[in-house]
């Protein structure tokens, strides 16, 4: 099964490869991983996405919790919380296909951020099912690149433990 | 040294050392750290063992901590010196030894500028130390070397890296030496679940054929006196791994000798059987548990360990305790003093019986030759004649396997051996770290032709140190577990496992200016061991010639379940029967 991973790190030279490191070591997948600075810029804040049965999981954030750079591992999927995901598309369509282009834009609150003669380059958030609802319908558009993120996640405030 | 000095970097590293409380590093001079070797050539407090290979500085800092329990500490170059470290700090990981390895490294402007003699040691030794640091300023120095030496003790103990460039090393500023350690990210946890432990209590109450399975956190956390209290008191036989032995004295009735691959046939019995397994300190290596699926099918398993990532690892468990042996076993043992009633004697008395019958049933033996040495009857000896008061090395092996299974051990701390790496050539430089550490003690590193020619050349280490060390080779001519495997399991395919030139280990020994003995016949046997461990007051390689058909039994095939053994008497049987169709 499928598990967001939050962990707080000391924002220090080669956590990341220590991170990465230990994935690719012992065998375990990474779907995705961005990381980002928290407020206090000592620390950093990292969303990792894995598979695995629950044995895995385990054993992941066990051994996640036990890098001494690591301070804090949540595996959020046990509990309510938010994620999201941003991407930035660049499709090709039609020239009787633009506006279907940026109608399906605005019903996914994408905003158009840049475009040129023959194509519209798109951003969009959301959770996964949307991403990829809005990838699918893009996809007989003409799509000519894609960026993803990767996931970034947050418990909801109220529902902890 | 005056406050409101300012130090170099060298001298910060130097003065941590000595608050650190070290009074020896092992290690190898280079370009790159020459400012701290400069500061060690007249330095009263600290003594550096010049050895003549990076990787055996490193064994034997190990093998230091491992009689000690204090944290041994290496001092090397940067790039090839940093590089020859790698394999002795992977075995002290695997086998969770306390070591300090600090590399020099090329200026800071010239990281990553594949500079002469740069190797990113940081990058290269991550998976295998507990923490690596690289220090890019001098004013963290003295914060990383307290960090580095509390990781290294603390919790699972491992080996840490520092790596220090050049540039840091001559870089002044205020030492200032912390008094605490802020590692947020960093807190062993140490004192058991109170609950867990009472459910632990009451299933050994209710278990009718227990076995505690003793590994290497019982020496480490030094449980030695608990376990024996736990064990006699609740009366239940005690299996130590071989990381485990000398946690329990083998001497005791309760002990089971070894389990798994090369385990005893009751010990292996024992767990199969089981009703409830007491894991102690140890981590189900598929050494010791074989075939996961088959291993102790009918057993409840309680497992007590410092570390979570080794709890559900391998095997499953039911009651899961995180916590420092001694802590756990202070506890439980309370509990089941105070709140437990049973007559233990009475509860065990048909499983010890059941045990005692598989002891008779398939003793540890091997057959008896007037003709040739058999290596298990050189070990028999070595234990007949030091009578357990020694420290035992091995290297890896059959060498190892047969010192294992043919010496008792009853002290923890006295067999050291590279267990989870199985590192061929760690004994002998490992029993120069534990001469050091004990100058008046017996260090015996029991080794075979192939594993000692693996660093040999610290020969010239244990002599110029006057180091007794006494090397006692099982010289069979071949790599005789590698031998082994083939004869059983490759059709005797013997591919490039027997050593065709063999070095005269007499001549070696002596040209290092050590002495050298050798026996060729069994009767020899007895007058070399008590020449070399007793009369020789220097290094000593002793040279016996022994059976090279000689295999360890029992044998657990890889990948089988721990009772599958086969036996030495399977082998005379398959022989007979070879022997009957040829006369057919």
């Amino acid at each position: 099964m499928r598990h967001t991973i939050t962990l707080l790190v000391e924002n220090k030279f080669g956590v990341l490869s220590r991170i990465s490191g230990l994935f690719s070591g012992r065998g375990y997948n990474i779907e995705s991983l961005s990381v980002g600075e928290e407020i206090d810029p000592e620390y950093s804040q990292m969303t990792i996405v894995t598979s695995g049965d629950d044995l895995i999981i385990e054993q992941i954030t066990k051994q996640l919790n036990k890098l001494v750079d690591v301070i804090k591992v949540t595996d959020v999927t046990e509990f309510e919380h938010v994620e999201r995901e941003m991407i930035i598309i660049k499709v090709t369509p039609k020239p009787e296909k633009k506006t279907e282009v940026l109608n399906l834009a605005g019903i996914f609150r994408g905003r158009v951020v840049d475009s040129s003669e023959n194509t519209y380059t798109i951003e969009v958030t959301g959770d996964e099912k949307k991403i990829e609802a809005f990838i699918g319908l893009m996809k007989p558009m003409g799509i000519k690149d894609l960026v993803r993120t990767g996931k970034v996640a947050i418990l909801r405030e109220g529902y902890k433990q | 040294m005056k406050a409101g000095m300012k130090l170099t970097g060298s001298e910060i590293l130097i003065e941590c050392l000595k608050r650190e409380g070290v009074k020896h590093l092992f290690g190898y001079p280079g370009g790159v750290v020459l400012n701290i070797f400069d500061m060690l050539y007249d330095d009263k407090d600290i003594k550096l063992i010049l050895t003549r290979h990076e990787q055996g500085a490193v064994h034997a800092a190990d093998g230091y901590a491992r009689a000690t329990g204090k944290p041994g500490v290496v001092l090397v170059t940067s790039g090839p010196g940093a590089t020859n470290t790698v394999t002795g700090i992977a075995t002290a990981s695997m086998d969770s030894v306390p070591l300090v390895v600090i590399t020099g490294q090329v200026p800071t402007m010239l990281i990553g500028n594949d500079a002469f003699q740069e190797a990113d040691i940081v990058g290269i030794t991550r998976p295998c130390t507990k923490h690596n640091f690289l220090v890019k300023d001098v004013n963290d120095l003295a914060v990383v070397v307290k960090e580095a030496f509390h990781i290294a003790v603390t919790g699972r103990p491992g080996p840490v890296l520092i790596d220090l460039p050049k540039d840091v090393t001559v870089g002044k500023t205020d030492f200032v030496w912390p008094e605490k350690v802020g590692l947020p990210g960093y807190k062993p946890k140490l004192e058991g679940n109170k609950w867990m432990i009472n459910q632990a209590a009451h299933m050994i109450e209710k278990a009718r054929k227990p076995v505690i399975v003793a590994g290497g956190g019982v020496i480490i956390s030094g449980a030695y006196k608990e376990l024996r209290e736990l064990a006699e008191h609740t009366q239940v036989p005690v299996t130590t791994t071989l990381m485990g032995i000398g946690g329990f004295p083998e001497t005791n009735k309760l002990s089971l000798g070894m389990p798994g691959m090369h385990g005893t046939y009751y010990a292996n019995k024992a767990i199969q059987e089981s009703d409830l397994l007491i894991a102690l300190g140890m981590r189900f290596d598929d050494r010791v548990t074989g075939k996961t699926d088959s291993f102790a099918p009918t057993a409840s398993i309680i497992h007590i360990d410092i570390d979570p990532t080794s709890i559900r690892k391998n095997v499953r468990v039911d009651i899961p305790i995180v916590g420092d042996v001694k802590r756990v076993l202070t506890v439980l043992n309370k509990t089941l003093k105070t709140d437990v009633k049973a007559q233990w004697g009475q509860v065990r008395k048909a499983w010890l019986k059941q045990i005692d019958d598989w002891k008779k049933e398939r003793p540890l033996t091997y057959t008896k030759s007037e003709a040739t040495i058999k290596p298990q009857f050189v070990v028999e000896k070595i234990y007949e004649l030091t009578k357990g008061d020694a420290i035992i090395t091995t290297e890896v092996g059959q060498n190892q396997m047969w010192a294992a299974q043919f010496y008792k051990y009853d002290v923890p701390r006295s067999f050291i051996t590279s267990g989870g790496l199985g590192t061929m050539g760690f004994g002998f430089p490992a029993a120069i770290g534990a001469q050091l550490a004990f100058p008046d003690k017996l260090v015996i590193d029991i080794a075979g032709d192939g594993s000692i020619q693996m660093n040999i050349q610290e020969l010239a280490t244990a002599v110029l140190n006057k180091l007794p060390v006494k090397v006692v080779i099982l010289n069979n001519g071949f790599l005789g577990m590698v031998r082994q495997w083939q004869e059983l399991f490759y059709s005797e395919r013997y591919s490039y496992s027997r050593l065709d030139v063999v070095p005269d280990f007499v001549k070696v020994a002596e040209a290092y200016g050590a002495a050298g003995l050798r026996a060729t016949k069994p009767s020899e046997v007895e007058d070399v061991l008590k020449e070399g461990l007793f009369k020789i007051k220097k290094t000593v390689f002793m040279d016996f010639s022994v059976d090279w058909k000689e295999k360890v039994y029992p044998m657990v095939p890889s990948g089988a379940p721990i009772d599958h053994m086969l036996f030495e008497e399977d082998e005379v049987k398959e022989e007979k029967k070879k022997r009957l169709k040829v006369v057919k």
